[in-house]
């Protein structure tokens, strides 16, 4: 398979690279000094892109690499993904569900734990020698919170599981109802947050979810409403949030995602109340390399005509 | 119940100051009017009931100035500041805080393993000193999964093993003796437990027995990719091993609420990437001070209104 092009769209681990290496001709994008004349010199090689959060395949990409059979994401999340281009042109598709959802899940109850117990800023408190002069502030408990949940997937549930054991009722809003669980189902996002202390984001990010977080949702969240966002950036309205939380409008948020990584709105970095994280939902190193190895599986099926392991298209 | 007079050791509450003030005759211990002798020479043939917490409870010294001493009541679940023997000899009622601040502390240890494991307090300061524009973050480890022991399987370490169960976290522990009725796995030594586990939690009382519990060999035994959380006293914990294990790399981490000498932390610790800090927060939020308050009002009434405690000690 060793004259195969393989697309890489963006730095994005150190092993999947090595692993690709060995066994295809990789072709790293983000080292091409004019895309294009790059484009146009591999074009008739590339057979394969190895996309991911950050750099996907979309309809440009995609009409520029005429051999094009597959499109293996190095993530869960499809949103960087033309995937209607991808049908017209029977461009197969994967991703990598179910290795990560245990780090992603496990980030959200450690983003709402961080930021209702104000861990981050009573490590600085400590580092900054402040302990001395007198006790941090008492801060809010966990346990027993309402968490509202939108999107009830693989990641969402794993969420509601966790946060079960924290004795939290779980509320949720998914497209369609979901008669199997006993959590409660919300039929709006507006009525979920207005009902709910901790608002999750857990879901894909489409047409329909863009900016699912806006003003009016912030709202019903509330004074001391806490958002944790572990989906995409763009599930947010960025400016909104900001205003509310720098106004005091909304008690808090965790944060793993931005509508301009890696641009976080620098109004946060003086705030008490939220946590800031660079977009780690899945940076572990076992997660990292389970997700490496669906891609390297997914593809070396796809070459030696076998079924793909996790195919979307 | 004003004419009673209560000394409440030191600032822990203004909720918890309040309410003793409305209903007794609050004496505070940390008063500049008076030195110590002067101060206790005025009032100690008053007090009936001491207020303590963690940081000044109740000791020999203490409990022997007071002679008309019928009962301390303690803002905490643990008793180390308090000498029970002598409580017991004289006939002093104990009580502490127990239950009501079981999850609060449950909560902080699980937190403080995510955050040491997913290296969250490092990754909010990488994003807020700006450094994510230079280019991504480095990996950090899964926790799902990982084993944790705890030591001491009481109120506090069976809350901390129900939430890491349903993190597919393995459970282990060490305590006096097995528990019946868990399918947790019980080590008699607390070395065997820290070499077979990957997350360490210390959740028992601090006893005599217990001082330093977590000593060299134990660090050792949990090694290099070994993470210790101390929710419970910081004299659980052989401080000086743990710093320079930590320094040496001969720990992979630690997610410490106490400290042998608060509020002054070792500060080779401030510069090290692996280790969450945080000081002694474990029942600190405004739900759980005060329950906690509430509690020693209501052992306060019930034992001056002749009625049963609530949450007697001895």
């Amino acid at each position: 398979m060793k004259s195969i092009g393989v697309l890489m769209t963006c730095h994005m681990d150190s092993y999947l690279e090595q692993e690709l290496e060995k066994r295809f001709n990789l072709l790293r994008f983000w080292t091409a000094t004019e895309k294009s004349t790059f484009l146009a010199t591999h074009k008739n090689s590339i057979r394969a892109v190895v996309g991911n959060a950050f750099g996907g395949a979309d309809a440009e990409l995609i009409e520029s690499l005429p051999k094009l059979e597959i499109v293996a994401s190095f993530s869960v999340g499809l949103d960087k993904i033309d995937l209607a281009k991808c049908k017209e042109k029977g461009i197969r598709v994967t991703n990598t569900p179910d290795v990560l959802t245990d780090d992603v899940a496990d980030l959200s109850i450690g983003l709402m734990l961080a930021v209702l117990r104000k861990l981050c800023e009573s490590d600085r408190y400590v580092r900054s020698d402040k302990w001395k002069k007198g006790d941090y502030t008492l801060t809010t408990k966990f346990t027993g919170k309402t968490v509202g949940i939108i999107g009830l997937g693989r990641i969402g549930m794993a969420v509601a599981k966790r946060a079960e054991a924290f004795s939290c009722p779980i509320h949720y809003y998914s497209r369609t109802e979901k008669p199997e669980t006993k959590y409660k189902y919300y039929p709006s996002v507006v009525e979920l947050a207005a009902n709910c202390d901790i608002l999750v984001v857990a879901c894909s990010l489409t047409e329909e979810t863009r900016h699912i977080i806006d003003r009016e949702v912030i709202d019903a969240l509330g004074r001391k409403g806490v958002l944790i966002n572990v989906g995409r950036g763009r599930h947010v309205d960025e400016p909104e949030l900001v205003s509310a939380l720098v106004e005091c409008r909304l008690g808090g948020a965790g944060l793993d995602v931005f509508e301009h990584e890696p641009e976080v709105p620098e109004e946060l970095f003086g705030l008490d109340n939220v946590v800031l994280l660079p977009h780690v939902g899945t940076g572990t190193v076992e997660t990292r390399q389970a997700m490496a190895d669906l891609v390297i599986g997914n593809l070396e099926a796809h070459f030696q005509k076998k079924p793909l392991l996790t195919p979307v298209v | 119940m004003n004419n009673i007079s209560v000394l409440m050791t030191c600032p822990m509450f203004p909720y918890l100051e309040q309410e003793l003030e409305t209903r007794f005759n609050l004496i505070k211990l940390w008063n500049p009017s008076s030195s110590k002798p002067e101060f206790f020479k005025n009032y100690s043939n008053f007090i009936k009931a001491v207020v303590g917490n963690t940081k000044v409870g109740a000791d020999a010294d203490m409990i022997d100035s007071l002679p008309n001493l019928e009962i301390v009541a303690s803002y905490s679940v643990g008793l180390d500041k308090i000498d029970l023997d002598k409580c017991k000899e004289k006939g002093i009622e104990v009580t502490n805080t127990p239950d009501v601040l079981t999850n609060d502390v449950a909560d902080l240890a699980i937190g403080l393993a995510l955050a040491v494991l997913r290296k969250i307090c490092v990754c909010d300061q990488f994003v807020r000193g700006g450094k994510w524009i230079r280019g991504d973050f480095g990996l950090a480890t899964k926790f799902s999964g990982k084993s944790v022991g705890i030591v001491g399987l009481g109120r506090i370490g069976s809350a901390i093993a129900k939430r890491a169960e349903v993190f597919g976290c393995p459970i282990s522990y060490h305590s006096r003796s097995k528990k019946p009725n868990t399918n947790y796995i019980y080590y008699s030594n607390i070395v065997d437990l820290a070499a077979n586990c990957q997350i360490l939690i210390v959740a028992c009382a601090l006893t005599e027995e217990t001082h330093h519990i977590v000593d060299r060999k134990v660090i050792d035994a949990l090694g290099l990719k070994g993470i210790l959380i101390n929710i419970g006293r910081g004299a659980h914990v052989d401080e000086p091993e743990l710093v320079s294990a930590l320094v040496e790399g001969r720990l992979g981490g630690a997610g410490l609420d106490v400290f042998e000498n608060e509020p002054d932390v070792p500060e080779q610790l401030f510069a090290l990437k692996n280790v969450v800090l945080v000081p002694h927060v474990g029942s600190d939020t405004e739900e759980t001070s005060k329950a906690m308050a509430d509690l020693v009002i209501s052992n306060l009434e019930a034992y001056f209104k002749g009625e049963p405690l609530l949450t007697p000690v001895l």
